[in-house]
């Protein structure tokens, strides 16, 4: 009894210590923006590798949610005859919730699990020592771009998902479906608020993005440096990532959403 | 406690650690360890595997904290330094890896750039004669465009240690140099160990358990066991030491004051137990 | 990673087409091209009942939206509602009894406010109060009337 009680503080202890340590992280890679803005090429560099990389993914993976959504949707909403709201509906759906929720599932795992491998294998390699050693902090030279990369690329990924969504959602909805073109749009443009809803769900992005790059970060930066240490920090950013962007998405829709 | 430890050392001590007590993992890895690196000599720290060489040198170069003690390099308090100043004393110390360390997107040439970029402002003109003349001085220079992945562990090594010597150090530390090498890669080593130092009185650390050559190329050594230092000398005194544990490390010996038997109950009786 | 070249085109068309689709949500999916914003000039209208009106529902006249609600609160001396609207600039003959009634759009629909002009010859400033206002209809009320009713003929 005494023992397993032991056990859970030390358990607890060890997260405490975990979140502290991501935090000394956080600071430091904050503390390495001056550096980066007078090497824009860094930054260039990752925008590619996080934002680049995973356009088709983001792109394929939006299509086919808008499809669906228009599909599903139509099912419904005729049933009480209020199919011409499905452009309204889609496009809330996307803008609001799964255009930042998805798009950041989708980076958190594709990104952020090759971010976590890549700093998890230097430091294994002493690469990240061999920095310190030479002088340079690896902090600001290795993982502020790819922060900022991160933050960067996130909202115009989601935006990116939201669009075409909504385009696959009114080839569906009025190609395949025969829902009124006109009233597919001005429905949509009368409810769908820019300042509600489009901005809104830019912030979300914006947040999302910077919790899931500094998970990303810190695992791979905090990872045993075995083998089967990076393995598990990357299932760690993985899990991590996507209960974190799932929690706070509930806590910024109640704020942002709520009367 | 006397700041000249060694009468054949002399005063002109590059790196001078006093009391050093580091702990980790529960473990008292030094206990109150003395060490006087000379400048211009290439001194060796020897000793059984998991006695902390590397920790050693990562204590020397600021990476880790002692839990007590002091290191001075050059006349300065390593651990008293700001971080600013940290990294300045760094830009003179060179380290080569055991594994090299190299970075793995880099090409070998922008390898040994790399700290020249960082760190100076010449034009990049310049930087290629000196990187030029750092492969030259290990042999590579016409391995120049290739990349890590396309490297031996040797060769490897090689391109980490022109790294190491691109902005001129003071002083080299070497972590296990000698081990997993073949003959003549080893040889290579040794040789290019004492050419760099002698050539640009450089002062080296080497840090091995690699014994044979290890005292072929030392002028001083330090051989530490059990967080302490056990013994100290040129390689000739080493060998002429009569301590029984330092000749069957030194010599290799199955058996001896390290024992070759776990501590076990004797044989007959555990043969003839009956589960 | 390929070379520089190829890199700062690749980033500089993600950020377009980022941007692009941004664009695209904020004009053909959103009501950025249609929405009044906080230019515009203000009336009042005072309620009994505001049913579940909302802040942002539109303020039509012959169905076209001219503005929307902008705040609602308690006058707690008349125990009324008082709705301010944002009208849109560009309609400004709006005759001093206009009627302000809440409607329901649709059948499940929102709530929403419609003014019907009336024939006064003077037109509403900013600030100005519609007088005459038609609450919302209360589905209990009105079922409340239809059997007081049926009760009064039965």
């Amino acid at each position: 009894m005494m023992e397993s009680l032991a056990r859970l503080g030390h358990l607890g202890l060890h997260a405490l210590a975990r979140i502290g340590r991501g935090h000394l992280l956080l600071l430091g890679i904050l503390g390495g923006l001056p550096s980066l803005a007078a090497r824009p090429r860094l930054l260039l560099a990752q925008v590619y590798n996080v934002g680049v990389l995973s356009v088709l993914i983001i792109a394929v993976s939006g299509l086919f949610v808008g499809m669906v959504l228009s599909l599903q949707g139509h099912y419904v909403l005729s049933q009480f005859g209020a199919a011409e709201s499905l452009g309204v509906m889609v496009a809330a759906s996307l803008v609001r919730e799964l255009g930042p929720v998805v798009t950041a599932l989708l980076v958190a795992g594709r990104a952020g699990s090759a971010l976590t491998a890549e700093i998890g294998l230097m430091k294994a390699t002493e690469q990240l020592s061999g920095l310190e050693m030479m002088a340079v902090d690896p902090v600001k030279r290795i993982l502020t771009p790819r922060f900022f990369g991160g933050l960067v690329s996130m909202p115009l990924l989601a935006a990116l998902f939201s669009a075409v969504g909504v385009i696959g959602g009114w080839f569906v909805g009025v190609g395949l479906l025969g829902v009124d073109e006109g009233a597919f749009w001005s429905q949509m443009q009368n409810k769908i608020d820019f300042r509600e809803d489009i901005v809104n769900g830019v912030i979300k992005s914006l947040v999302f993005g910077w919790v899931v790059t500094w998970i990303a970060l810190f695992e791979g930066h905090d990872a045993t440096p075995t083998s089967e240490g990076v393995s598990r920090a990357t299932t760690r950013t993985v899990v991590h990532s996507a209960l974190a962007v799932l929690g706070l998405d509930f806590v910024l829709t109640a704020l942002m959403f709520g009367d | 406690m006397s700041d000249i430890l060694l009468d054949e050392v002399g005063d002109d001590v590059l790196v001078r650690v006093r009391g050093l007590v580091f702990s980790h993992g529960g473990r008292r890895i030094f206990d109150g360890v003395d060490l006087d690196l000379p400048r211009g000599k290439v001194t060796a720290v020897m000793g059984p595997s998991g006695t902390g060489k590397t920790t050693l040198l990562k204590l020397i170069g600021g990476q880790l904290r002692p839990d007590a003690g002091r290191i001075e390099v050059d006349g300065q308090d390593v651990h008293a330094l700001s971080k600013a100043e940290l990294f300045r004393l760094r830009t003179r110390m060179g380290m080569l890896f055991q594994s090299g360390a190299l970075l793995t997107d880099l090409s070998v040439f922008d390898n040994v750039a790399y700290p020249l970029r960082e760190h100076t402002a010449l034009p990049e003109s310049m930087i290629r004669k000196l990187v030029l003349i750092k492969l030259e001085a290990v042999g590579l220079r016409g391995a120049r465009d290739l990349m890590p992945s396309e490297l031996s562990g040797g060769m490897a090594r090689r391109v980490a240690l022109a790294r190491a010597i691109a902005l001129d150090p003071m002083m080299i530390m070497y972590d296990e140099p000698f081990t997993g090498q073949d003959p003549i890669s080893m040889g290579v080593l040794v040789n290019l160990i004492r050419r760099l130092n002698d050539a640009s009185r450089l002062t080296s650390i080497v840090v091995s358990h690699d014994v044979a050559d290890t005292l072929a190329t030392a002028d001083y050594l330090y051989v530490i066991a059990g967080g302490q230092v056990m013994a100290r000398g040129t390689p000739a005194e080493i060998r002429a030491n009569p301590s029984e544990w330092l000749t069957q490390f030194l010599e290799g010996l199955p058996d001896g004051p390290v024992h070759f038997h776990y501590p076990a109950a004797a044989l007959a009786a555990d043969l003839l137990e009956t589960a | 990673m390929p070379r520089l070249r190829t890199l700062e085109i690749l980033v500089g068309a993600f950020m377009t087409a980022g941007f692009l689709a941004l664009f695209f949500l904020a004009m053909q999916v959103s009501n950025l091209s249609a929405d009044v914003g906080s230019e515009g000039y203000r009336l009042q209208a005072r309620f009994e009942n505001v049913g579940s009106l909302k802040v942002r529902a539109p303020v039509t006249i012959a169905g076209v939206r001219v503005g929307r609600v902008e705040a609602i609160d308690f006058d707690p001396r008349r125990f009324e509602a008082l709705v301010t609207l944002r009208m849109d600039p560009r309609y400004r003959q709006i005759p001093e009894d206009t009627i302000a009634s809440i409607f329901t759009a649709g059948l499940l629909g929102e709530q929403y406010i419609a003014l019907a002009p009336g024939g006064s010859e003077a037109n509403l400033g900013d600030g100005g109060l519609l007088e005459h206002t038609q609450s919302a209809l209360v589905l209990e009320q009105m079922i409340g009337q239809f059997l007081f009713k049926k009760a009064e003929e039965g």
